[in-house]
C-alpha cells in the first residue's frame, strides 16, 4: 500500500495487511502461501434499535440501525481475520469472501475468509 | 337472567369496538405504508440515478484478472452495504401475490434498490479509484422473526478490489 492514498479510500488498509479479493496482489509476486484465514462475529442489536427498525418496517426503506450494525461487525470480522494472518506472518490476504447468516431475531453472524500469503 | 344478558351485550359491544379499532389500525398502516413508502421509493430512485451518473467513469466489473498488471498503482479492498425493507402496503400485496403465484414486483424493486445502493456505496468508499474488479454481490435476509418465511428485509453487500492506474 502506498502512503499517499486518499483518506476516504483507506477503509480497511490501515490494518497493516494488503487485502484484495482477486487472486493476486497486483505489482507484487506471491512467494508463500499460509492457507485459509477467517474471522467471524455474531452480533445482536439492542432492543431499542430493534423497535425502531420494526417501526421503520411500516414505511419501508433503509434500516440504518441494521446497516450500521452489519458494517461494524463486518469490520470486526475482518480485523479478526487480519490478526490471524499476522500471527502466521503473512503480509497480504487474497481472495477474500464474505458470508452472512441470520441466526435468531435481530442477530446475525458475519464471516470473512481468505487466503493468507506473503507478497514481495 | 337479565343481568347475564346485559353482560353479554356489553361484551359484544366491546368486541365490536376492538374489532373496529383493529380495522382502523390496519387501514391506517396500509395507507401510511402506501403513501410514505411510495414517496420514499421515488426519492431513493431519484438519488440513485443521480449518483450513478456521477460514477459512470468508475466501472465495477466481475472479471477476476487484469491483462496488464504493471499499470496498476495501488489496490484496495472496498465494500458497501445496505439494509432495506418493504413498506406495509407492499408486504400485503406480496402476501396476496403468494396466493396466486407469479411475479412479485414489490419485492423486485426492493432488491433492485438495495443492490444499486450497495454498489453505489462501494464506489463512494473507493473514491479516487479507476475501476473495481472482481465485484461480488451478496444478499441475505435479516429477519425479524427467524422462523417466518415472509421477511421483506434484506441486506445487500457489494465488495470488490478497487484499482488505481498509473497515470
Amino acid at each position: 500500500m502506498t502512503e499517499d492514498e486518499n483518506a476516504e479510500v483507506v477503509e480497511f488498509s490501515d490494518l497493516g495487511v494488503i487485502l484484495t479479493n482477486i487472486e493476486t496482489v497486483p505489482g507484487k509476486t506471491i512467494t508463500k502461501h499460509f492457507g485459509l484465514v477467517s474471522g467471524s462475529t455474531v452480533r445482536a442489536k439492542h432492543i431499542g434499535r430493534d423497535i425502531a427498525a420494526s417501526f421503520k418496517n411500516i414505511v419501508g426503506g433503509e434500516l440504518k440501525g441494521y446497516t450500521e450494525l452489519l458494517q461494524e461487525s463486518r469490520k470486526q470480522a475482518i480485523i479478526r481475520m487480519v490478526q490471524q494472518a499476522k500471527e502466521l506472518g503473512a503480509n497480504a490476504i487474497v481472495n477474500i469472501r464474505f458470508s452472512t447468516s441470520s441466526i435468531t431475531q435481530g442477530a446475525a453472524e458475519l464471516y470473512a475468509y481468505g487466503t493468507a500469503v506473503k507478497a514481495e | 337472567m337479565l343481568m347475564e344478558q346485559q353482560l353479554r351485550q356489553n361484551k359484544e359491544g366491546i368486541m365490536d369496538i376492538s374489532n373496529f379499532i383493529n380495522l382502523i389500525t390496519f387501514v391506517f398502516l396500509v395507507a401510511l405504508g402506501y403513501f410514505a413508502g411510495t414517496i420514499a421509493e421515488k426519492n431513493h430512485y431519484k438519488s440513485i440515478r443521480e449518483r450513478e451518473k456521477k460514477f459512470l467513469n468508475m466501472p465495477a466489473v466481475t472479471i477476476r484478472k487484469l491483462e496488464d498488471e504493471s499499470k496498476i498503482e495501488s489496490t484496495n479492498f472496498v465494500s458497501g452495504s445496505v439494509v432495506v425493507s418493504v413498506d406495509y402496503f407492499k408486504r400485503i400485496l406480496a402476501a396476496l401475490r403468494n396466493i396466486m403465484g407469479g411475479e412479485v414486483i414489490s419485492y423486485e424493486t426492493l432488491l433492485d434498490r438495495g443492490r444499486r445502493e450497495a454498489v453505489l456505496r462501494m464506489k463512494e468508499s473507493a473514491f479516487g479509484a479507476d475501476m473495481i474488479v472482481n465485484m461480488r454481490l451478496e444478499t441475505s435476509t435479516i429477519s425479524g422473526k427467524a422462523n417466518r418465511k415472509a421477511v421483506g428485509t434484506v441486506e445487500v453487500i457489494a465488495y470488490g478490489t478497487a484499482i488505481k492506474m498509473k497515470r
